[in-house]
């Protein structure tokens, strides 16, 4: 049984939701790595790996939708949130730049109060900098869209027209309508966060999308998420790469429950081996070593990954669930190129950085 | 399966390893330099599985490091002291004669014990020390004090290391740890640790307690200044030791740590290359029985994907661990038996609780 999927996965086949099931059960760490590596390598034969220089800056820690998951937010009653001053924003971005930064990742929570000019005059303010502008997931786009009355389409293309260029993945969590209301019951849903993404692709955006699992999900839940974005890929192309990564249970609610859970390197492998043999319409798929930490990440590059993701100059949603791990630029490039991976630094929808690098 | 093997230019190393051949030196260089770390650890695993099956062991242990003060000071080494140094230590046998008391409650099986090289403490003490711990803890299997550490004693002694040994195993000695092997080569021994037991004398000691009936460890420091040819070297030696006695039980590769060493310059060692330490000693140490995954040196996440590349022992749950977390390492100090058995147990393993010498105390299966 494996070894007939495996051979259908080598010829290029697409694999159906059974196929994902049996794999899933039945094959052993080795033979997802040997699969998830062999698609890696006929996607990416050069034995490059890229990474992005970019800073996390989250506008505003003040959020309404109080997921189960997160360790980040604020309530709007509490009076410990915050909301980034210019000032601040501005001394961010210089110190990104100095470092070779090409672009900010910004999110933030859903605040309450704030209207949609606001939004706009932030993208429009970072890109004055001089910097690209990856931000608003689309639970954030959802929320804008509530507050404004305004469309979607409407939504996004004002803040196109402000400057934004891309859209991050997140807030995608588990697509299935169930274990969103489990977890986070007040953020849109599967469907919606699809036709944000539908509508972004529509207007030219790209985006990234992600999985958050290792909670309340089952494993035909993982699939549907899964399955869902390969078949919003097929209608579109526009997502540049996937990011599964495993939900870090500190300091959240949902932690209780889950104390002895915590998923391990040999879970996250796992489902970043079947990601990759699942996705085909993916050209990339990103290593977590925010959660994973530098060792397993560098495994990751061996089950599947061509991407170690974000510097992350500043990190806060997933240090406050109590994992920080920190890499600057060399030790990354260092891991790679001990994993015998030639680093090169890219911008978000994949191009080169610096195009004159040697493409070898 | 086999082709991928081949493809990474493995094809003549997984024909002798599923004949169950011995690798030559070069297939040993090969499998260092073979930049495809899942088709090495494809290999290693098929020797894990064949010498330990499923089995995945671990020991309900207590570390106990009585002094740090040491002679020695190797420049890997974040844990010894002069004596003079604020930091220094040691302990009085009554304390550590407490520090087994603390823990009666626990159903600990083994007293893992080393320290420095001590300049003036004498051979009664550590005849003192053995006594007192199984005078606490009489049913406590002892692995204490390495070659290097043995061969000191035998100084202070006046003795063999045969008749040391007697007189410590009388004293309660059980086993012996694989530590202070670091790498066999002198040219990295006068680079690290100039003052240590030499490689040759190491090897010596380990033999003589192998004779006495002693069962002992071996250990590698990886990680460092070390050439590829050195570490497999290092295999070499162990492997020749282990074809004369017999008397090894596991090898542990040992991560590098750097902070807070004469070496912290030198960057931590990577995952892949974690991994490949283990995969190659499965493959190449196919005289020994066991292959350790220490997870205090690299991490639980990467000690539990080790047990598909060649380990089948993740060692203790190790409270109160000290060397390593002198010289940075980021892991807990402790893990308890019940995340062992999920870690072990989720990676399709059989979590087996064993003693010192690798009797099966319980199988975890649900």
């Amino acid at each position: 049984m494996i070894e007939e999927i495996s051979s259908r996965v080598l010829a290029g086949e697409r694999l159906d939701d059974k196929d994902f099931l049996a794999l899933e059960a039945g094959a052993d760490l080795h033979q997802l790595g040997f699969l998830a590596d062999s698609i890696r390598r006929k996607k990416h034969p050069e034995r490059v790996v890229t990474y992005v220089i970019d800073r996390n800056i989250n506008y505003t820690d003040i959020c309404i939708s109080a997921c189960k998951f997160c360790a980040f937010f604020k309530t709007p009653e509490s009076s410990d949130g915050y909301l980034i001053s210019k000032a601040e924003l501005k001394q961010k971005i210089d110190a990104t730049l100095a470092l070779g930064g090409t672009q900010i990742l910004l999110q933030g929570g859903l605040h309450p109060d704030l209207q949609l000019e606001y939004y706009e005059d932030l993208v429009a303010f970072i890109k004055s900098c001089g910097i690209n502008v990856h931000g608003f997931s689309p639970p954030e786009i959802f929320h804008f869209s509530q507050i404004s009355g305004l469309s979607i389409g409407t939504v996004i293309s004002r803040l196109i027209e402000a400057g934004l260029d891309s859209i991050p993945g997140g807030g995608a969590e588990i697509l299935t309508d169930r274990v969103r209301n489990l977890v986070a019951p007040r953020k849109c849903s599967a469907d919606q966060w699809l036709a944000i993404m539908e509508e972004a692709h529509g207007q030219g955006l790209r985006t990234t999308a992600t999985m958050m699992f290792g909670h309340v999900e089952t494993t035909p839940e993982r699939l549907e998420h899964l399955r869902r974005l390969r078949e919003l890929q097929d209608r579109t192309g526009g997502f540049t790469a996937f990011i599964p990564w495993p939900f870090q249970p500190d300091n959240t609610v949902l932690h209780d429950h889950r104390t002895n859970m915590r998923t391990s390197g040999w879970q996250y492998l796992r489902m970043l081996a079947l990601s990759r043999i699942y996705l085909d319409n993916f050209d990339n798929i990103q290593a977590s070593w925010v959660t994973q930490g530098p060792k397993i990440a560098q495994l990751s590059l061996f089950f599947g990954a061509n991407d170690f993701g974000s510097t992350m100059i500043e990190e806060n949603v997933v240090a406050a669930a109590g994992v920080s791990f920190r890499l600057p630029e060399q030790e990354i490039r260092r891991l790679l190129e001990e994993g015998g991976f030639t680093p090169r630094q890219r911008l978000m929808d994949y191009r080169p950085a610096h195009p004159a690098e040697n493409s070898g | 399966m086999k082709k991928y093997i081949q493809d990474a230019g493995l094809g003549e190393i997984y024909d002798k390893v599923a004949a169950a051949q011995r690798l030559s030196f070069k297939d040993g260089l090969n499998l260092y330099r073979c930049p495809d770390i899942l088709a090495v650890g494809y290999l290693a695993n098929m020797v894990r599985e064949r010498i330990n099956g499923h089995n995945a062991y671990f020991i309900y242990n207590q570390h106990i490091n009585y002094s740090n003060i040491c002679t020695n000071l190797c420049k890997f080494c974040a844990f010894g002291r002069k004596k003079e140094d604020e930091l220094a230590y040691e302990m009085s046998v009554e304390e550590v004669k407490d520090k087994v008391r603390q823990r009666l409650d626990e159903p600990i099986v083994e007293i893992h014990m080393v320290g420095g090289i001590h300049p003036d403490l004498p051979f009664s003490y550590y005849i003192e020390l053995l006594e007192g711990i199984k005078e606490v803890r009489p049913e406590v299997h002892i692995q204490a004090f390495t070659c290097v550490e043995i061969a000191h004693l035998a100084g202070l002694r006046g003795k063999s290391i045969e008749e040391t040994l007697e007189e410590l195993r009388e004293a309660g000695l059980g086993s012996l740890p694989g530590g202070g092997a670091e790498v066999f080569s002198s040219r990295i021994r006068e680079r690290t640790c100039a003052e240590k037991l030499s490689g040759a004398d190491w090897l010596k000691v380990s033999k003589a307690a192998h004779r006495s009936g002693f069962n002992t460890n071996a250990t590698m420091l990886y990680g460092h200044i070390e050439t590829i040819e050195e570490r497999l070297e290092h295999l070499e030696a162990l492997r020749a030791a282990q074809d004369e006695t017999g008397g090894f039980l596991a090898f542990i590769p040992l991560a590098f740590h750097p902070k807070n060493t004469e070496m912290a310059s030198i960057s931590s060692t990577s995952g892949i290359d974690d991994l490949r330490n283990i995969a190659v000693a499965r493959l190449y140490l196919d005289n020994f029985p066991h292959i350790k995954a220490y997870w205090v040196m690299i991490g639980p996440k990467m000690a539990q994907i080790a047990l598909s590349f060649g380990a089948d022992d993740l060692d203790g749950t190790v409270k109160e661990e000290v060397i390593t977390h002198m010289a940075g390492a980021e892991t807990e100090q402790a893990i308890g038996s019940d995340t062992l058995i999920r870690l072990i147990t989720e990676a399709g393993r059989v979590p087996v609780e064993r003693s010192t010498l690798y009797d099966v105390i319980a199988v975890h299966t649900n």
